[in-house]
């Protein structure tokens, strides 16, 4: 064996919190704001915005507009990053939903019984996850694996292996139509983001699920039933995917269970990270979230905007939020810094 | 016939229990998968026309994966069926399967799409031509806007055939009409969310398709999108501006008769009589193929797409 130096420490590398002197919203915020400065510079109608056919019209309503299924699935994800899970299973879920409401829309349901029962297929599909994960013991990124590859192929059966289209001035209203000259997707996503916040910063709920994910064993030790806050987590992840679920298919009036919610789950994960929360857990921020999903949505828009080829999509895409990842992460300096120390030490012995 | 008949009395003579069997003829089929709205009409028009045929079909769905066609294939060569048709999920990796259908004498026919396979290994590939699907199109919007138009167009998934081929050869046309130019290209990802957001994109990009006059999409699903978001916009599709995509999609052929769209090119779904047509002949004794035998395409306009609907049995 060849003696090696231990690399820098854990302890080292992870600085006092309170150091921090900025909020942690000015990150994300700062990123946001040089994305959509550069492609105003780019494409001057990028900022225009209007009113057309009785509603606000303009790239940064697309932004905000587009954004908004990954909106709702990335909030559901933030509550499961918080317990130190992960949901891969959303994007089949929004399938799952998406291909049930069309068959009860089908079946001539109302609205109202529509929507109850996808979002409670939207929930049993969490449930299920939860089931895994806190039940059995499951590792999150396997567990939600299982419904992510079956799901899909869930959501073709109930569609009988079609695309099936319908009309529904209801959920044309709520998806892609608008309240006074606002969207009213808009407060759809307001509406979930501000009961989630009541349920996380208002009750003692958001305390457990950051306490379990924290510290799983502390947390029982001091009586929270992990369990069933880890089994909550997951049904909220289900719910908010399954009204993504209703949002698309809503829009495009038609539920395409092959392609519809595809890679969302990476979208999400992706904004909870810009959001500034970790993958290991113990923290929530479901407004940075929000912004998180805005860096990626308004990347997205101003492709599509700019004219760029479609073959660099991807990864003028991935460059970009390489960039903003790497801008936001104050560990990396503070690593670069000691592994510069570490080499310097190394040379002096 | 004579195959058949040969094994019929064949297999008379081994017994009863052999002769209901093999009077018929047996093909294995591996499909891709049920992808979208014309693939599982394919398949559908596969299984109708063997039951009226009296073909015994071995149907194999590969779900989009190769290594499920491999497996299917070989169990069909170990069956000993009379024909193998395959509907390739990609274009490689199919050497060492064909060379064994071909030990094994069994008559290998493509559908739909294309190996990289030494030719000899195959009899033909029965398919539409995305290339002439792509050239239709454009002679269709060239003469519906006299040479003069900027068009905007919603490609396919970045790198697969069909968006390739539709969008060299509606590109091969427009290029003989100097003021017929593709002023903004994208891709919608063949899907309708996909093709709504980029035409969302667009319209803000040209001020509300500003000198714009035409919309060309590599398929209805993607042109059903660009309708809805140009609605939603306060545009007048098919009306305002030529709406001309490839596919012929149920919803395509309603929008045709609403008025929003002005041109679909059709991608023919019931092509199994076509297909055991070349099949058929082949085991009868015709072998000399061509290595690529073209289904003909269609192009349905406004004039038509009630009759078309009719003749589906849809409204």
């Amino acid at each position: 064996m060849i003696p090696v130096t231990p690399p820098p420490t854990e302890t080292a590398a992870r600085p006092p919190r309170e150091k921090k002197s900025l909020p942690s919203f000015v990150w994300p915020l700062m990123a946001l704001a040089t994305i959509l400065v550069i492609v105003g510079l780019i494409e001057p109608a990028f900022f225009s915005i209007r009113i057309v056919e009785g509603r606000l019209y303009g790239s940064l309503v697309d932004i905000v507009y587009r954004g908004t299924p990954i909106m709702l699935i990335a909030l559901g994800m933030a509550v499961v990053i918080g317990t130190s899970g992960i949901d891969l299973s959303v994007g089949s879920v929004v399938a799952i939903a998406s291909a049930v409401m069309a068959h009860y829309i089908h079946e001539g349901w109302d609205p109202a019984s529509v929507i109850a029962i996808s979002l409670a297929a939207g929930l049993a599909c969490g449930l299920w996850n939860g089931f895994l994960v806190a039940a059995l013991g499951i590792q999150p990124i396997i567990a939600t694996l299982i419904l992510m590859v079956a799901g899909r192929g869930m959501a073709l059966m109930i569609n009988g292996g079609r695309i099936p289209t319908f009309r529904s001035d209801f959920f044309s209203f709520v998806s892609s139509g608008s309240i006074w000259i606002i969207p009213t997707r808009l407060f759809l996503v307001v509406g979930v983001a501000l009961i989630l916040w009541a349920l996380l910063r208002r009750t003692a709920f958001g305390l457990f699920v950051e306490a379990v994910g924290a510290n799983p064993s502390a947390a029982r030790l001091t009586g929270i039933a992990t369990r069933t806050v880890t089994l909550g987590a997951y049904g909220i992840a289900g719910v908010c995917a399954a009204l993504a679920g209703l949002v698309i298919t809503g829009d495009t009036r038609s539920s395409d269970a092959v392609n519809v919610g595809m890679w969302s789950e990476l979208d999400a994960i992706l904004a909870v990270v810009l959001g500034g929360a970790s993958l290991s857990g113990g923290r929530i921020y479901l407004a940075t979230t929000l912004l998180g999903v805005l860096i990626i949505q308004s990347l997205t828009t101003s492709i599509l905007m700019t004219g760029l080829p479609p073959e660099y999509n991807l990864v003028v895409k991935a460059v970009v939020i390489l960039a903003v990842l790497l801008i936001q992460a104050p560990k990396l300096r503070i690593q670069v810094a000691n592994l510069a120390a570490a080499f310097r030490g190394r040379g002096a012995k | 016939m004579t195959r058949t008949r040969l094994l019929g009395t064949v297999a008379f003579g081994l017994g009863i229990a052999f002769a209901t069997s093999a009077s018929a003829l047996t093909i294995g089929f591996s499909q891709v998968g049920s992808e979208g709205d014309w693939r599982p009409a394919f398949s559908q028009s596969m299984k109708d026309v063997a039951a009226k045929r009296g073909i015994e079909l071995k149907f194999s769905d590969a779900q989009g994966k190769e290594e499920n066609q491999l497996k299917a294939v070989r169990s069909f060569i170990a069956q000993k069926v009379d024909a193998i048709i395959i509907a390739p999920v990609v274009v490689t990796g199919w050497d060492a399967v064909l060379k064994e259908a071909k030990a094994a004498k069994i008559p290998v026919f493509l559908a739909d799409r294309d190996v990289d396979s030494d030719p000899g290994l195959f009899v033909t590939r029965i398919s539409a031509d995305f290339n002439l699907e792509g050239r239709l199109a454009g002679a269709w919007l060239a003469q519906a806007s006299k040479g003069k138009c900027n068009v905007v167009e919603l490609q396919g998934t970045v790198g697969s055939a069909p968006a390739l081929q539709r969008k060299k050869g509606f590109e091969s046309v427009t290029a003989l009409f100097p003021d017929i130019k593709i002023v903004k290209s994208q891709s919608g990802d063949f899907t309708t969310a996909g093709g709504k957001e980029v035409t969302e994109s667009f319209i803000k990009a040209t001020n509300g398709f500003k000198g714009i006059c035409a919309v060309y999409a590599h398929n209805d699903n993607m042109q059903l999108g660009a309708i809805q978001a140009m609605k939603e916009a306060g545009l007048k599709p098919g009306k305002d501006f030529l709406m001309v995509s490839v596919d012929g999609v149920p919803d395509m052929f309603r929008s045709l008769v609403a008025g929003e769209a002005n041109a679909s090119v059709e991608l023919k779904s019931d092509i199994g009589g076509p297909i055991y047509d070349v099949v058929e002949a082949y085991l009868k004794g015709k072998t000399d193929w061509p290595k690529w035998v073209l289904i003909d395409s269609d192009l349905h306009t406004q004039a038509d797409a009630a009759a078309e609907l009719a003749k589906r049995g849809l409204k």
